[in-house]
């Protein structure tokens, strides 16, 4: 039942190119069974520009739905989803922060991977430090921020210079990967790690130095429609847009990597 | 009892009490020991008892003199002057800590010049978190001193000076011993407040094991990964808080 409704909301929204499950309803729907409502997706803080975006162009294509948008931190999204919140699509910044929710079984079908991202270093303007490369993190005379290894850009930044052979010496460890770029906007450290994303997001507040991945594969954004979705047809509806050609088209802009990148 | 009042009075009563009673019947007990031995734990207790400690000492020097000027002199403009200096008191911590940034940072108002001039980066640091610390706290020290200053009688200060004390003697040898409970409580408050401070801390100071992160900057990380850790964080501070008010009882309990 849930693919063919599936396959009914992509073809609803022409974009039944994408469909992953092409099945014999494919060929079914008209406009006028479109999904209608409200659709509430819980995203990572990371997705902001290009989510909120695409939300616009779905409801473009499905007049009647609404997407509401609730970002914030994968872990806090993951605990809300957990706790039954009323949501229908939850999309997280890690395949580790969807793992609690794998594993109450609250997800309706697998979880697909609908983007990557990799880090990077952001510098203020004008680059003050003349940080060069990964190397200059381990310098002690320059402020550094990263994000606490407790949280997945954390947890990716140890890897990644481990890998590079980076000893870091980071002046504070960050609740999340915002509060890091927002100390590099402001000017109080000469180099955060970030995602790109995070630098495509910021424009020209910040520039970029490239930090080598060193073989470490880059974070996978997995996306999940919820057991318990109030609006099934809605969910299905936002979460075709994304794997849809404009979705990676937005996803892309954005500074996220395909979902199939290898490191 | 009327209705009205009662049924209210009882809502509230849970409201205040539950989530605490929750945090006792779902803490980690079994664990708890060997939680509360974890390094990073007694390093976070033990930069939230220093930082408030001398974020008190802060508030006391300079917030003591303050609340003797509002409340004994005639200063033009006292009155804005005292809106203005509790504006931290229901200002978001977090627009604090901001604030601070844009004052005290590498490239604030007064810190761009204290870094070109002397070297020093005051952000990431110690005493980062002291200075977020007292501006958040201050303001509960100088209202609780200055509402015993008010309610203080004057007449001794005047018969010391007639005896020929100056202002300052009088200060130091009649009116501060006076007012030595309300100092006091301002102190305790004022510590309180200085020992749960998250928002403005994590804005200004960072957080950084050891260095700036403090009891509340821990349970919040904790909660990423380990919510056992933070709720066992959490009974810590819930304890400090309990000895605070048993340290208040006299004030606020009514017991006299």
């Amino acid at each position: 039942m849930r693919a063919v409704l599936a396959a009914v909301a992509l073809t609803a929204t022409g974009l039944a190119g994408c469909a992953t499950d092409p099945g014999p309803a494919t060929t079914a729907a008209t406009g006028n069974d479109g999904p209608t409502g409200t659709v509430v997706v819980l995203a990572a803080a990371s997705l902001t520009e290009p989510f909120t975006r695409l939300a616009s162009e779905v409801e473009a294509t499905n007049p009647g739905l609404t997407v509401v948008l609730s970002f914030a931190g994968s872990s806090a999204l993951a605990q809300q989803a957990l706790a039954g919140a009323p949501a229908d699509v939850l999309v997280t910044a890690s395949e580790a922060t969807m793992e609690p929710v794998l594993a109450a079984d609250v997800v309706a079908g697998e979880p697909v991977v609908v983007a990557t991202n990799e880090l990077t270093i952001a510098v203020p303007p004008g680059n003050p430090g003349h940080v060069r490369g990964a190397g200059d993190l381990a310098d002690g005379d320059l402020a550094v921020a990263l994000c606490a290894p407790q949280v997945p850009c954390g947890a990716l930044a140890r890897d990644v210079l481990a890998a590079d052979g980076v000893a870091a010496a980071p002046d504070t460890l960050e609740q999340d990967v915002k509060a890091v770029l927002a100390k590099v906007r402001l000017g109080e450290v000469d180099a955060g790690v970030v995602y790109r994303s995070d630098v495509v997001a910021a424009g020209d507040a910040v520039e970029h130095v490239d930090l080598p991945a060193g073989g470490v594969a880059p974070t996978r954004y997995p996306m999940a429609v919820l057991a318990g979705a109030p609006n099934p047809d809605g969910a299905e509806a936002f979460a075709g847009a994304v794997r849809s050609m404009q979705g990676r088209e937005a996803l892309s802009a954005a500074g996220f990597g395909p979902a199939d990148a290898v490191p | 009892m009327p209705l009205l009042l009662s049924v209210p009075a009882a809502v509230a009563v849970a409201f205040l009490l539950l989530p605490l009673l929750a945090l006792l019947v779902r803490a980690p007990w079994r664990s708890l020991p060997g939680l509360l031995a974890d390094p990073l734990v007694v390093e976070a207790l033990r930069l939230s008892l220093l930082t408030a400690t001398l974020a008190t000492g802060v508030c006391l020097l300079l917030g003591v003199p303050l609340a003797w000027v509002l409340a004994r002199t005639e200063l033009p403009g006292r009155r804005l002057l005292r809106a203005l200096v509790t504006v931290p008191l229901v200002l978001p911590p977090v627009v604090g800590g901001v604030a601070l940034l844009l004052l005290l940072g590498r490239r604030g108002l007064l810190g761009g010049p204290l870094l070109d001039t002397f070297g020093v980066s005051l952000p990431f640091t110690t005493t980062a978190v002291v200075l977020a610390e007292a501006f958040v706290a201050m303001p509960f020290l100088v209202v609780s001193v200055e509402g015993a200053l008010r309610t203080a009688d004057r007449r001794f200060e005047d018969a010391a000076a007639t005896l020929g004390a100056d202002r300052l003697t009088a200060f130091r040898r009649v009116t501060l011993p006076m007012v030595a409970p309300g100092v006091a409580a301002g102190a305790v408050l004022c510590f309180a407040r200085a020992l749960g401070e998250f928002g403005a801390t994590i804005t200004f100071a960072g957080s950084f094991p050891g260095v700036t992160r403090t009891m509340p900057l821990a349970v919040y990380l904790a909660l990423e990964t380990d919510p056992e850790a933070a709720v066992a964080l959490s009974l810590v501070l819930l304890g400090v808080s309990v000895l605070v008010l048993l340290a208040l009882r006299r004030r606020w309990t009514g017991a006299v």
